[in-house]
Protein backbone atom coordinates (compact mmCIF):
# COMPACT_ATOMS: atom_id res chain seq x y z
CA UNK A 1 0.00 0.00 0.00
CA UNK A 2 1.28 3.33 -1.22
CA UNK A 3 1.83 5.75 1.91
CA UNK A 4 1.05 9.58 1.90
CA UNK A 5 3.86 10.21 4.45
CA UNK A 6 7.29 8.60 4.60
CA UNK A 7 10.58 9.15 6.91
CA UNK A 8 13.18 6.47 6.39
CA UNK A 9 16.04 5.90 8.44
CA UNK A 10 15.74 10.24 9.31
CA UNK A 11 18.07 11.73 11.58
CA UNK A 12 18.44 15.12 12.42
CA UNK A 13 21.03 17.35 14.26
CA UNK A 14 21.59 20.84 14.90
CA UNK A 15 24.33 23.29 16.16
CA UNK A 16 23.08 24.65 19.94
CA UNK A 17 24.46 27.83 20.74
CA UNK A 18 27.02 26.60 22.52
CA UNK A 19 28.36 25.35 19.22
CA UNK A 20 27.76 21.14 20.28
CA UNK A 21 26.24 19.16 17.73
CA UNK A 22 22.78 17.98 19.27
CA UNK A 23 20.74 14.89 18.04
CA UNK A 24 16.99 16.12 18.29
CA UNK A 25 15.97 12.42 16.14
CA UNK A 26 18.03 9.35 15.36
CA UNK A 27 16.91 6.61 12.91
CA UNK A 28 12.95 7.81 12.69
CA UNK A 29 11.22 5.43 10.73
CA UNK A 30 7.17 6.65 10.25
CA UNK A 31 4.67 5.54 7.44
CA UNK A 32 1.63 7.37 7.56
CA UNK A 33 -1.16 6.12 5.31
CA UNK A 34 -3.85 7.86 3.19
CA UNK A 35 -6.71 10.20 5.74
CA UNK A 36 -4.89 8.91 8.61
CA UNK A 37 -5.22 10.54 12.03
CA UNK A 38 -1.74 10.42 13.65
CA UNK A 39 -0.11 11.75 16.76
CA UNK A 40 2.63 12.51 17.87
CA UNK A 41 3.36 12.62 21.88
CA UNK A 42 6.10 12.30 23.87
CA UNK A 43 8.39 14.37 26.68
CA UNK A 44 9.70 17.87 25.50
CA UNK A 45 12.43 17.96 23.71
CA UNK A 46 12.02 14.49 21.54
CA UNK A 47 12.03 16.45 18.40
CA UNK A 48 7.84 16.29 17.50
CA UNK A 49 8.02 19.53 15.82
CA UNK A 50 11.40 18.72 14.09
CA UNK A 51 9.13 16.18 12.25
CA UNK A 52 6.65 18.46 11.59
CA UNK A 53 8.71 20.90 10.04
CA UNK A 54 10.66 17.79 8.12
CA UNK A 55 7.73 16.98 6.62
CA UNK A 56 6.56 20.77 5.85
CA UNK A 57 9.80 21.16 3.46
CA UNK A 58 11.19 24.34 6.00
CA UNK A 59 13.57 22.11 7.41
CA UNK A 60 15.96 19.13 5.42
CA UNK A 61 16.98 15.55 7.21
CA UNK A 62 20.11 15.48 7.89
CA UNK A 63 20.43 11.82 6.86
CA UNK A 64 17.79 9.47 5.99
CA UNK A 65 14.91 10.27 3.57
CA UNK A 66 11.63 12.09 3.89
CA UNK A 67 8.83 11.52 1.47
CA UNK A 68 5.56 12.51 0.11
CA UNK A 69 3.58 10.79 -2.17
CA UNK A 70 6.67 8.82 -2.49
CA UNK A 71 8.64 11.81 -4.09
CA UNK A 72 11.48 12.76 -1.47
CA UNK A 73 10.34 16.60 0.25
CA UNK A 74 13.34 19.26 -0.89
CA UNK A 75 11.05 22.47 -0.26
CA UNK A 76 7.59 23.55 1.06
CA UNK A 77 5.05 21.96 -1.04
CA UNK A 78 1.25 22.52 -1.78
CA UNK A 79 -0.46 19.34 -0.64
CA UNK A 80 0.31 20.70 2.96
CA UNK A 81 -1.62 23.11 5.80
CA UNK A 82 0.27 23.68 9.12
CA UNK A 83 -1.56 24.65 11.90
CA UNK A 84 0.26 26.63 15.29
CA UNK A 85 0.36 26.49 18.61
CA UNK A 86 -0.49 29.72 18.75
CA UNK A 87 -3.50 30.84 15.89
CA UNK A 88 -0.84 33.61 14.68
CA UNK A 89 -3.37 35.30 12.90
CA UNK A 90 -2.78 38.94 10.83
CA UNK A 91 -3.83 41.57 13.40
CA UNK A 92 -4.76 44.11 10.87
CA UNK A 93 -6.70 42.11 8.43
CA UNK A 94 -10.42 40.92 9.23
CA UNK A 95 -11.14 37.07 9.80
CA UNK A 96 -11.96 36.56 6.16
CA UNK A 97 -8.63 38.58 5.11
CA UNK A 98 -6.98 35.79 7.49
CA UNK A 99 -8.35 33.16 5.92
CA UNK A 100 -7.52 34.02 2.18
CA UNK A 101 -4.23 35.14 3.34
CA UNK A 102 -2.14 32.27 2.05
CA UNK A 103 -3.39 32.85 -1.53
CA UNK A 104 -2.93 36.84 -1.36
CA UNK A 105 0.88 36.09 0.12
CA UNK A 106 1.69 33.31 -2.53
CA UNK A 107 -0.15 34.51 -6.00
CA UNK A 108 -0.52 38.22 -4.98
CA UNK A 109 -4.12 38.07 -5.23
CA UNK A 110 -7.87 36.53 -4.22
CA UNK A 111 -10.10 35.26 -6.66
CA UNK A 112 -13.46 35.03 -6.23
CA UNK A 113 -13.43 31.11 -5.80
CA UNK A 114 -10.63 32.26 -3.11
CA UNK A 115 -13.39 33.97 -1.34
CA UNK A 116 -16.51 31.86 -1.56
CA UNK A 117 -14.39 28.73 -0.35
CA UNK A 118 -13.12 31.35 2.63
CA UNK A 119 -16.62 31.87 3.60
CA UNK A 120 -17.92 28.37 2.96
CA UNK A 121 -14.79 27.05 5.95
CA UNK A 122 -16.13 29.75 8.09
CA UNK A 123 -19.54 28.55 8.10
CA UNK A 124 -18.25 25.04 8.59
CA UNK A 125 -16.07 26.07 11.89
CA UNK A 126 -19.37 28.27 12.79
CA UNK A 127 -17.95 31.89 12.53
CA UNK A 128 -20.49 32.65 9.60
CA UNK A 129 -21.32 36.03 11.20
CA UNK A 130 -17.63 36.92 12.13
CA UNK A 131 -16.08 36.94 8.92
CA UNK A 132 -15.37 40.92 9.00
CA UNK A 133 -14.45 41.59 13.13
CA UNK A 134 -10.91 41.47 13.15
CA UNK A 135 -8.81 39.16 15.32
CA UNK A 136 -8.78 40.46 18.80
CA UNK A 137 -12.15 40.45 18.67
CA UNK A 138 -12.65 36.66 18.89
CA UNK A 139 -11.59 34.59 21.71
CA UNK A 140 -8.58 32.74 21.89
CA UNK A 141 -10.32 29.07 20.72
CA UNK A 142 -12.21 31.30 17.70
CA UNK A 143 -8.79 32.39 16.88
CA UNK A 144 -7.61 29.15 16.38
CA UNK A 145 -10.39 28.08 14.63
CA UNK A 146 -9.93 30.36 12.05
CA UNK A 147 -6.21 29.15 11.98
CA UNK A 148 -7.57 25.91 11.02
CA UNK A 149 -9.78 27.35 8.47
CA UNK A 150 -6.41 29.37 7.34
CA UNK A 151 -4.67 26.04 6.93
CA UNK A 152 -7.48 24.24 5.24
CA UNK A 153 -8.37 27.09 2.19
CA UNK A 154 -6.25 24.79 -0.26
CA UNK A 155 -7.97 22.11 0.88
CA UNK A 156 -4.43 20.58 1.50
CA UNK A 157 -3.93 16.21 1.24
CA UNK A 158 -2.41 16.82 4.51
CA UNK A 159 -2.66 18.47 7.61
CA UNK A 160 0.41 18.96 10.23
CA UNK A 161 -0.40 20.30 13.69
CA UNK A 162 1.85 21.78 16.32
CA UNK A 163 -0.03 21.25 19.94
CA UNK A 164 -2.94 23.94 18.32
CA UNK A 165 -5.09 23.21 21.53
CA UNK A 166 -2.20 23.69 23.88
CA UNK A 167 -3.10 27.47 24.56
CA UNK A 168 -6.70 26.96 25.39
CA UNK A 169 -8.78 26.32 28.33
CA UNK A 170 -9.57 22.90 29.17
CA UNK A 171 -13.06 22.91 28.27
CA UNK A 172 -12.28 24.90 25.02
CA UNK A 173 -9.57 22.14 24.41
CA UNK A 174 -12.25 19.22 24.26
CA UNK A 175 -14.69 21.17 21.88
CA UNK A 176 -12.16 21.67 19.21
CA UNK A 177 -11.27 18.21 19.82
CA UNK A 178 -14.62 17.41 18.51
CA UNK A 179 -14.83 20.50 16.09
CA UNK A 180 -11.48 18.96 14.60
CA UNK A 181 -12.86 15.21 14.40
CA UNK A 182 -15.90 16.87 12.90
CA UNK A 183 -14.22 18.61 9.90
CA UNK A 184 -11.78 15.75 9.71
CA UNK A 185 -15.08 13.80 9.03
CA UNK A 186 -16.47 15.77 6.37
CA UNK A 187 -12.97 16.27 4.37
CA UNK A 188 -10.70 13.37 5.20
CA UNK A 189 -7.01 14.33 5.14
CA UNK A 190 -3.83 12.70 6.70
CA UNK A 191 -3.17 14.53 10.03
CA UNK A 192 -0.08 14.39 11.69
CA UNK A 193 -0.74 16.23 15.22
CA UNK A 194 1.67 16.88 17.63
CA UNK A 195 0.28 16.88 21.52
CA UNK A 196 1.50 16.78 24.82
CA UNK A 197 -1.83 15.32 25.97
CA UNK A 198 -2.65 11.70 26.10
CA UNK A 199 -6.40 12.18 26.29
CA UNK A 200 -6.39 14.82 23.20
CA UNK A 201 -3.85 11.79 21.29
CA UNK A 202 -6.32 9.06 21.96
CA UNK A 203 -9.51 10.77 21.26
CA UNK A 204 -8.49 11.98 18.01
CA UNK A 205 -6.18 9.14 16.40
CA UNK A 206 -5.85 6.11 14.68
CA UNK A 207 -2.50 5.59 15.44
CA UNK A 208 0.11 7.20 18.48
CA UNK A 209 3.16 7.78 17.90
CA UNK A 210 4.74 7.72 20.97
CA UNK A 211 8.56 9.24 21.26
CA UNK A 212 11.65 9.42 23.71
CA UNK A 213 13.58 12.16 24.27
CA UNK A 214 17.30 13.09 24.01
CA UNK A 215 18.09 11.85 21.20
CA UNK A 216 13.94 11.82 19.92
CA UNK A 217 13.77 8.17 18.73
CA UNK A 218 10.42 6.43 18.14
CA UNK A 219 9.63 4.72 21.28
CA UNK A 220 6.24 2.61 20.29
CA UNK A 221 3.14 2.72 17.72
CA UNK A 222 0.35 2.43 19.47
CA UNK A 223 -3.02 1.33 17.07
CA UNK A 224 -6.46 2.94 18.62
CA UNK A 225 -9.20 0.63 18.50
CA UNK A 226 -12.09 2.92 19.70
CA UNK A 227 -15.23 3.29 17.24
CA UNK A 228 -15.29 6.25 14.90
CA UNK A 229 -17.22 8.93 15.23
CA UNK A 230 -15.70 9.25 18.73
CA UNK A 231 -17.65 11.75 21.35
CA UNK A 232 -18.03 12.55 24.78
CA UNK A 233 -19.02 8.25 24.99
CA UNK A 234 -15.65 7.71 24.10
CA UNK A 235 -13.97 9.33 26.84
CA UNK A 236 -15.92 7.31 29.10
CA UNK A 237 -15.04 4.38 27.32
CA UNK A 238 -13.11 1.51 29.28
CA UNK A 239 -10.54 0.46 26.26
CA UNK A 240 -10.25 4.52 26.41
CA UNK A 241 -9.09 4.94 30.33
CA UNK A 242 -7.12 1.62 30.08
CA UNK A 243 -5.21 2.58 27.01
CA UNK A 244 -4.84 6.51 28.53
CA UNK A 245 -2.81 4.15 31.73
CA UNK A 246 -1.06 2.58 28.93
CA UNK A 247 0.75 5.62 27.13
CA UNK A 248 1.18 7.39 30.77
CA UNK A 249 3.36 4.77 32.34
CA UNK A 250 5.38 4.05 28.75
CA UNK A 251 5.81 8.21 28.39
CA UNK A 252 6.78 8.16 32.27
CA UNK A 253 8.95 5.62 32.10
CA UNK A 254 10.91 6.65 29.66
CA UNK A 255 11.32 10.47 30.29
CA UNK A 256 14.58 11.05 32.69
CA UNK A 257 12.87 11.63 36.37
CA UNK B 1 -16.38 72.02 42.09
CA UNK B 2 -14.24 68.64 43.02
CA UNK B 3 -15.36 66.67 40.13
CA UNK B 4 -14.48 69.28 37.86
CA UNK B 5 -11.30 70.07 39.49
CA UNK B 6 -10.82 65.89 39.45
CA UNK B 7 -11.44 65.68 35.97
CA UNK B 8 -8.63 68.63 34.98
CA UNK B 9 -6.49 68.02 37.66
CA UNK B 10 -3.52 68.72 35.05
CA UNK B 11 -5.00 72.31 33.58
CA UNK B 12 -5.64 73.47 37.13
CA UNK B 13 -2.33 72.82 38.47
CA UNK B 14 -0.93 74.23 35.52
CA UNK B 15 -3.08 77.08 36.07
CA UNK B 16 -2.43 77.96 39.64
CA UNK B 17 1.71 77.52 38.51
CA UNK B 18 0.80 80.30 36.61
CA UNK B 19 -1.06 82.25 38.94
CA UNK B 20 1.92 81.96 41.54
CA UNK B 21 4.36 82.72 38.90
CA UNK B 22 2.51 86.21 38.46
CA UNK B 23 2.25 86.74 41.74
CA UNK B 24 5.64 85.96 42.74
CA UNK B 25 7.29 87.90 40.45
CA UNK B 26 4.85 90.72 41.31
CA UNK B 27 5.26 91.06 44.90
CA UNK B 28 8.99 90.39 45.06
CA UNK B 29 10.04 92.57 42.35
CA UNK B 30 11.70 90.36 40.44
CA UNK B 31 13.48 92.46 37.20
CA UNK B 32 12.32 90.85 33.91
CA UNK B 33 15.86 89.89 32.98
CA UNK B 34 16.05 87.89 35.44
CA UNK B 35 12.39 86.14 35.55
CA UNK B 36 9.57 87.69 33.44
CA UNK B 37 6.16 87.01 34.79
CA UNK B 38 3.59 85.66 32.35
CA UNK B 39 2.15 89.05 31.71
CA UNK B 40 5.31 90.38 30.87
CA UNK B 41 6.09 87.62 28.37
CA UNK B 42 2.34 87.86 26.95
CA UNK B 43 2.84 91.68 26.15
CA UNK B 44 6.37 91.10 24.66
CA UNK B 45 5.54 88.53 22.48
CA UNK B 46 2.46 91.10 21.34
CA UNK B 47 5.42 93.77 20.30
CA UNK B 48 7.29 91.36 18.00
CA UNK B 49 4.02 91.19 15.83
CA UNK B 50 2.48 87.61 14.05
CA UNK B 51 4.89 87.93 11.05
CA UNK B 52 8.04 87.94 12.61
CA UNK B 53 6.87 85.01 15.06
CA UNK B 54 5.49 83.60 11.80
CA UNK B 55 8.91 84.39 9.95
CA UNK B 56 11.17 82.71 12.92
CA UNK B 57 8.52 79.54 13.41
CA UNK B 58 8.55 78.44 10.19
CA UNK B 59 12.35 78.49 9.56
CA UNK B 60 12.45 76.28 12.69
CA UNK B 61 9.65 74.02 11.47
CA UNK B 62 11.49 74.05 8.03
CA UNK B 63 14.62 72.31 9.63
CA UNK B 64 12.98 70.49 11.70
CA UNK B 65 10.29 68.81 9.22
CA UNK B 66 12.97 68.92 6.11
CA UNK B 67 15.57 66.66 8.66
CA UNK B 68 12.67 64.20 10.11
CA UNK B 69 11.88 63.48 6.38
CA UNK B 70 15.24 62.79 5.67
CA UNK B 71 15.95 60.67 8.87
CA UNK B 72 12.39 58.69 7.79
CA UNK B 73 14.02 58.14 4.33
CA UNK B 74 17.32 56.73 5.20
CA UNK B 75 16.13 55.00 8.55
CA UNK B 76 13.19 52.46 6.98
CA UNK B 77 15.34 50.89 4.09
CA UNK B 78 18.75 50.71 6.44
CA UNK B 79 16.52 49.08 9.24
CA UNK B 80 15.28 46.60 6.11
CA UNK B 81 18.81 46.42 5.30
CA UNK B 82 20.50 45.70 8.65
CA UNK B 83 17.24 43.04 9.37
CA UNK B 84 18.04 41.06 5.79
CA UNK B 85 21.47 41.21 6.04
CA UNK B 86 23.32 40.37 9.30
CA UNK B 87 26.81 41.66 7.52
CA UNK B 88 25.51 45.07 6.84
CA UNK B 89 24.36 45.05 10.37
CA UNK B 90 27.61 44.26 11.62
CA UNK B 91 28.97 47.06 9.54
CA UNK B 92 26.48 49.29 9.98
CA UNK B 93 25.46 49.14 13.92
CA UNK B 94 28.35 50.13 15.30
CA UNK B 95 28.66 53.75 13.11
CA UNK B 96 25.13 54.40 14.36
CA UNK B 97 25.99 53.78 17.83
CA UNK B 98 28.86 55.92 17.86
CA UNK B 99 26.86 58.92 15.66
CA UNK B 100 24.59 58.31 18.49
CA UNK B 101 27.03 58.55 21.23
CA UNK B 102 28.01 61.58 19.56
CA UNK B 103 26.80 64.94 21.47
CA UNK B 104 25.11 66.70 18.56
CA UNK B 105 25.87 70.34 20.22
CA UNK B 106 29.38 69.33 20.30
CA UNK B 107 29.56 68.55 16.50
CA UNK B 108 26.97 71.02 15.52
CA UNK B 109 30.09 73.79 14.92
CA UNK B 110 31.99 71.44 13.16
CA UNK B 111 29.14 70.40 10.88
CA UNK B 112 28.76 74.22 10.14
CA UNK B 113 32.18 74.95 9.06
CA UNK B 114 32.15 72.06 6.89
CA UNK B 115 29.00 72.53 4.94
CA UNK B 116 28.69 76.61 5.61
CA UNK B 117 25.98 78.29 6.78
CA UNK B 118 23.07 77.37 4.53
CA UNK B 119 20.02 75.21 5.23
CA UNK B 120 22.21 72.10 4.27
CA UNK B 121 23.93 72.19 8.18
CA UNK B 122 20.83 72.67 9.48
CA UNK B 123 19.07 69.79 7.83
CA UNK B 124 22.22 67.44 8.58
CA UNK B 125 22.10 68.12 12.22
CA UNK B 126 18.49 67.27 12.70
CA UNK B 127 18.67 64.36 10.46
CA UNK B 128 21.49 62.96 12.78
CA UNK B 129 19.58 63.35 16.13
CA UNK B 130 16.32 62.09 14.99
CA UNK B 131 17.74 59.29 12.88
CA UNK B 132 19.08 56.97 15.61
CA UNK B 133 15.73 55.86 17.22
CA UNK B 134 13.85 55.26 14.08
CA UNK B 135 16.46 52.90 12.33
CA UNK B 136 16.46 50.95 15.99
CA UNK B 137 12.69 50.50 16.41
CA UNK B 138 11.88 49.81 12.87
CA UNK B 139 14.61 46.91 13.05
CA UNK B 140 13.31 45.65 15.83
CA UNK B 141 9.75 45.86 14.83
CA UNK B 142 10.73 44.12 11.17
CA UNK B 143 12.19 41.47 13.77
CA UNK B 144 9.50 41.24 16.20
CA UNK B 145 7.36 39.01 13.89
CA UNK B 146 6.31 35.40 15.39
CA UNK B 147 7.90 32.44 13.88
CA UNK B 148 5.30 31.03 13.17
CA UNK B 149 4.46 33.43 10.35
CA UNK B 150 7.87 33.66 8.83
CA UNK B 151 7.35 29.69 8.86
CA UNK B 152 3.73 29.97 6.64
CA UNK B 153 5.34 32.52 4.52
CA UNK B 154 8.04 30.26 3.61
CA UNK B 155 5.87 26.86 3.71
CA UNK B 156 3.61 29.13 1.21
CA UNK B 157 7.13 29.84 -1.03
CA UNK B 158 6.09 33.43 -0.95
CA UNK B 159 9.08 36.12 -1.96
CA UNK B 160 10.83 37.62 0.65
CA UNK B 161 9.41 41.05 -1.23
CA UNK B 162 5.94 39.74 0.02
CA UNK B 163 7.29 38.52 3.36
CA UNK B 164 8.69 42.54 3.93
CA UNK B 165 5.45 43.52 2.61
CA UNK B 166 2.54 41.66 3.62
CA UNK B 167 3.96 40.70 7.11
CA UNK B 168 6.68 42.08 8.53
CA UNK B 169 5.97 45.83 7.68
CA UNK B 170 2.91 46.03 9.20
CA UNK B 171 3.95 44.18 12.04
CA UNK B 172 6.79 46.86 12.66
CA UNK B 173 4.40 49.73 12.16
CA UNK B 174 3.53 50.25 16.14
CA UNK B 175 7.11 50.16 16.75
CA UNK B 176 7.60 52.60 13.84
CA UNK B 177 5.19 54.87 14.99
CA UNK B 178 6.61 54.33 18.64
CA UNK B 179 9.88 56.02 17.26
CA UNK B 180 8.25 58.52 15.00
CA UNK B 181 6.86 59.86 17.91
CA UNK B 182 10.59 60.17 19.53
CA UNK B 183 11.63 61.37 16.66
CA UNK B 184 9.84 64.64 16.22
CA UNK B 185 10.40 65.96 19.17
CA UNK B 186 14.10 65.49 18.56
CA UNK B 187 14.14 66.91 15.45
CA UNK B 188 12.86 69.84 16.65
CA UNK B 189 15.75 70.09 19.44
CA UNK B 190 17.98 69.41 16.15
CA UNK B 191 16.74 72.31 14.27
CA UNK B 192 17.05 74.90 17.24
CA UNK B 193 20.53 73.17 17.92
CA UNK B 194 21.44 74.30 14.75
CA UNK B 195 20.09 77.99 15.27
CA UNK B 196 22.23 78.31 17.80
CA UNK B 197 25.40 77.74 15.88
CA UNK B 198 24.48 79.63 12.88
CA UNK B 199 21.36 81.73 11.56
CA UNK B 200 19.62 84.70 11.34
CA UNK B 201 16.26 83.69 11.83
CA UNK B 202 14.35 80.99 13.43
CA UNK B 203 13.08 80.92 17.53
CA UNK B 204 16.24 78.86 18.71
CA UNK B 205 18.03 82.00 16.96
CA UNK B 206 15.39 84.42 18.22
CA UNK B 207 16.45 82.97 22.21
CA UNK B 208 19.85 83.38 21.37
CA UNK B 209 19.45 86.81 20.24
CA UNK B 210 17.13 88.05 22.48
CA UNK B 211 18.62 86.79 25.78
CA UNK B 212 22.20 87.91 24.29
CA UNK B 213 20.70 91.31 25.07
CA UNK B 214 18.34 90.88 28.18
CA UNK B 215 15.51 90.88 26.22
CA UNK B 216 14.32 87.71 28.25
CA UNK B 217 10.68 87.89 27.90
CA UNK B 218 10.98 87.67 24.35
CA UNK B 219 13.06 84.28 24.77
CA UNK B 220 10.65 82.71 27.20
CA UNK B 221 7.58 83.39 24.62
CA UNK B 222 9.73 81.69 21.99
CA UNK B 223 10.61 79.08 23.88
CA UNK B 224 6.35 78.56 25.04
CA UNK B 225 6.26 78.46 21.18
CA UNK B 226 8.67 75.94 20.34
CA UNK B 227 7.01 73.93 23.31
CA UNK B 228 3.77 74.53 21.70
CA UNK B 229 4.98 73.53 18.23
CA UNK B 230 6.66 70.27 19.78
CA UNK B 231 3.83 69.16 21.24
CA UNK B 232 1.76 70.03 18.43
CA UNK B 233 4.27 68.32 15.94
CA UNK B 234 3.83 65.27 18.65
CA UNK B 235 -0.04 65.49 17.84
CA UNK B 236 0.01 64.98 14.44
CA UNK B 237 1.97 61.70 14.37
CA UNK B 238 -0.47 60.34 17.26
CA UNK B 239 -3.29 61.31 14.81
CA UNK B 240 -1.76 60.24 11.73
CA UNK B 241 -1.25 56.86 13.45
CA UNK B 242 -4.73 56.77 14.80
CA UNK B 243 -5.89 57.23 11.46
CA UNK B 244 -4.13 55.03 9.44
CA UNK B 245 -3.06 52.24 11.66
CA UNK B 246 -6.45 51.71 13.87
CA UNK B 247 -6.03 48.25 14.47
CA UNK B 248 -2.68 48.71 15.70
CA UNK B 249 -3.36 51.40 18.87
CA UNK B 250 -2.23 49.54 22.13
CA UNK B 251 -0.32 46.66 20.91
CA UNK B 252 2.90 47.73 21.87
CA UNK B 253 4.09 50.61 23.12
Amino acid sequence: MQHVIDLSAVTQTFVSSDGKPVTALEGVDLHLRRHEFVSLIGPSGCGKSTILRLISGLLRPTSGTVSIFGMPVTEPRDEIGIVFQKPTLLPWLSVLDNITFPMRHKYGRVDGKDQARARELLAMIGLGDFGHKRPDELSGGMQQRVSIARSLLHDPDILLMDEPFSALDALTRDEMSFELLRIWGERPKTVVFVTHSIQEALLLSDRIVVMSARPGRVADIIDVPLARPRSLATLADPVFSRMANDIRMQVFSRAPA
Amino acid sequence: MSAFVHRHASVCVFLLVLILWEAACRLLHVPEYILPAPSQIWLAAGELGPARWFEHLSATLEAALAGYVVAIALALPLAVGITRSPLLSRIVMPWLVVIQSTPIVAVAPIIVVTLGAGTLPRVVITTMIAFFPLVVSTALGLASVPPELVELSRSLRATTARQYWQIRMPYAVPYVFSALKVSITLAVVGAVVAEFVAAEKGLGYLILYTTSSFKVPVAFAALTLLVLSSLALYGLVQLAHRRLFPWSQGRHA
